[in-house]
């Protein structure tokens, strides 16, 4: 997965995006025909569970998430039904405290890519030009790097900090919304409304903000979900790795990587957290697959393309 | 000077401005750094200020940071990276073995997964909304969004450990055995890779087939009465290629941000291991070193799809943009 770095189906929604007579209120017809689909209610259904669970599960579990309840890597017993982790901590314990901080970081990595990432797709789109050109040279060497390594080359700097790894994790999602964002602008700036209220000398920030910005919703919103699948691959990886949360936290990422050497005896406080992200990504990437064959419907349907 | 020649050339220069852009960065990122590499290299030792000092000297850290980064990029371009601040060796001497098991194995999943996408996206673009397409377009969706070391430690439950014992777990690739007697070594991390990429392409694949199976000329080459495996082969393959191509090159330049994950989950001696290591230890030489040929490799991946794609794009070839 990840970042994969490449140019994916929403990007290609992204070119195709937005056509005449879409405006503001667009964007609840897309979550309206979206919904529509089975994918986006699985995708819905899957992403509430694991969230409900990441939220309740502190106060249904059955230890404290650091209380040694057993001997290392024990199997399985009526006491820890999943058994003991690598020093003797309850599994089921561990796994529902560990959902919150993987699901909450990539939340903040996500709408920090958004927000960066759609301020530039409208200034690039919109300005054009010698800033257009600039930005995206600029934004080129930022693709450049996969965003994993984008994330661990200012983690050799800086060292392994939370705020650094959402930060980049939502830096390197920038360019890829931006040229997404950028591409519907340039549509928008071409229709009437954009050109009177440019006539009408209304500011070109203004212009931006409440003129173009609505219109980018629809793709706004197949990018977040996008997005925010790569988010929590990306934290949960940069954990794995042992850049993230560090011992003693309950978190996912952390958990394979400090219990994969016992993963021929005791595989579950490995099995359950990997089963658990895989679950919670692929229910996200239905939702955003859903508004981006959403937003394809609505475009053919109005004519476009 | 002809059009289409021009629009390569441009494309060329862009490429090698985002390179020298890339070496800044990663130049930059050392600079950025609390204290100095002396100070890095010395640990507790540069309280000792003339040795601090004469180190400062011979890293030639007193020189304009521009010198220092012009005789930085001397180094690179002629193959010196420096030495590892762990090691004490040169980089290159402690990758070039890592980059060679890094590019067999990137190889060997791009050489599984460009068929296999091929086959996937054009069959399921041909049987669009069969129950083929659909199982593809789930299983490729879901495929597309687990994380690599997901997919990898699954691989690992299901066919090293606990079900299956067919491939081993650990990929410790030994460097004095020649690679093809230990293939076995890369069974899983090549599995891997494939699935987490293939995905992609076939997604993109199976979209531009359908564009350009709905498109005009292929409606023309089929009221022309040409036998329909000749309109598949002559006229929509070539023209659903050139966006596929396109992806293919970056999702292969992805590999090899993939690696990371995937060498270390594996304990496979690559440069992606390298990268982890040396994060771990601040060894910046190391860090720079891996970060530079990665990026590296993914602009020239992108530089040469763009142009390959200028070159197989009946439109573009004509120089009618």
């Amino acid at each position: 997965m990840s970042d994969v770095t490449a140019i994916t189906d929403s990007e290609v929604v992204g070119l195709q995006t937005v056509h005449a007579g879409r405006r503001r209120a667009e964007w609840i017809m897309t979550v309206q025909e979206a919904w529509g689909m089975g994918r986006t209610k699985i995708g819905v259904g899957i992403f509430g569970f694991i969230v409900a669970l990441a939220v309740v599960g502190p106060w249904i579990a059955p230890y404290s998430p650091t209380e040694f309840v057993g001997l290392p890597f024990a199997s399985p017993s009526g006491e820890a039904w999943l058994g003991t982790d690598y020093i003797g901590r309850d599994v089921v314990t561990r796994v529902l405290y560990g959902g919150r901080t993987v699901i909450t970081l990539a939340l903040a990595a996500t709408l920090i890519g958004l927000g960066v990432g759609v301020t530039l797709g409208l200034i690039t789109g919109y300005a054009r030009r010698w800033v257009d050109e600039t930005l995206m040279r600029i934004l080129d060497v930022v693709l450049a790097f996969p965003q994993i390594v984008l994330a661990l080359l200012f983690v050799s700097i800086v060292g392994p900090k939370l705020w650094l790894i959402v930060l980049m994790v939502g830096i390197g999602h920038a360019p890829r919304i931006a040229r997404v964002i950028r591409a519907a602008t340039l549509e928008v700036a071409q229709r009437d409304f954009v050109r009177a209220a440019e006539a009408f000398g209304v500011s070109r920030l203004k212009i931006i903000f409440s003129e173009i910005l609505p219109s980018t919703t629809s793709p706004l919103l197949v990018e977040f979900g996008l997005r925010l699948t790569y988010s929590i691959g990306l934290i949960a990886g940069l954990s794995f790795l042992g850049f993230g949360l560090q011992p003693p936290a309950a978190d996912w990422g952390l958990m394979i990587n400090e219990n994969r050497i016992g993963i021929t005896v005791q595989p579950w406080p490995v099995l359950m957290p990997v089963v658990l992200i895989g679950i919670l990504t692929i229910g996200t990437n239905l939702i955003a697959d859903g508004m981006g064959r959403a937003l394809i419907g609505i475009e053919r349907d109005t004519g476009g393309t | 000077m002809p059009p289409l020649l021009k629009l390569i050339l441009m494309r060329l220069g862009l490429g090698v401005l985002t390179l020298f852009l890339v070496s800044v960065v990663v130049f930059a990122a050392t600079q950025a750094l609390p204290g100095d590499t002396a100070r890095a290299i010395l640990g507790k030792e540069a309280a000792n200020v003339a040795r601090y000092e004469a180190l400062r000297e011979q890293l030639g850290l007193n020189e304009p940071v521009v010198m220092q980064y012009v005789n930085w990029l001397g180094g690179v371009v002629t193959g010196d990276l420096g030495n590892s601040l762990v090691q004490d060796t040169p980089v290159t001497d402690l990758l070039s073995r890592r980059a060679f098991n890094t590019a067999v194995l990137v190889l060997i999943a791009a050489l599984l997964s460009i068929p296999i996408s091929l086959l996937f996206g054009s069959l399921s673009a041909l049987r669009r909304d069969s129950k083929f397409d659909l199982t593809v377009s789930v299983g490729s969706l879901s495929l597309a969004a687990l994380p690599e070391f997901v997919i990898g430690i699954i691989l690992i439950l299901l066919f090293a450990t606990q079900v299956f014992k067919w491939a081993p777990a650990v990929s410790r690739v030994d460097p004095d055995i020649p690679i093809y007697q230990q293939l076995e070594l890369f069974i899983l991390p090549a599995i891997t890779l494939t699935l987490a990429v293939a995905p992609y392409i076939t997604r993109i694949l199976r979209a531009s087939m359908i564009e350009v199976l709905e498109s005009e000329y292929v409606m023309m080459a089929r009221l022309k009465g040409l036998v329909e495996r000749i309109v598949l082969w002559r006229h929509a393959l070539p023209n659903a290629l050139a966006p596929a191509l396109q992806v293919t090159a970056l999702n292969l330049a992805w590999l090899a941000g993939g690696v990371v994950i995937v060498e270390y989950l594996f304990g496979f001696p690559g440069i992606g291991q390298a990268l982890v290591d040396a994060v771990a230890n601040r060894d910046m030489p190391m860090v720079q070193a891996v970060c530079l040929i990665i990026a590296g490799v993914y602009v020239v991946a992108n530089l040469t799809a763009d142009i390959l794609t200028i070159l197989v794009s009946p439109r573009l070839r004509t120089g009618l943009r």
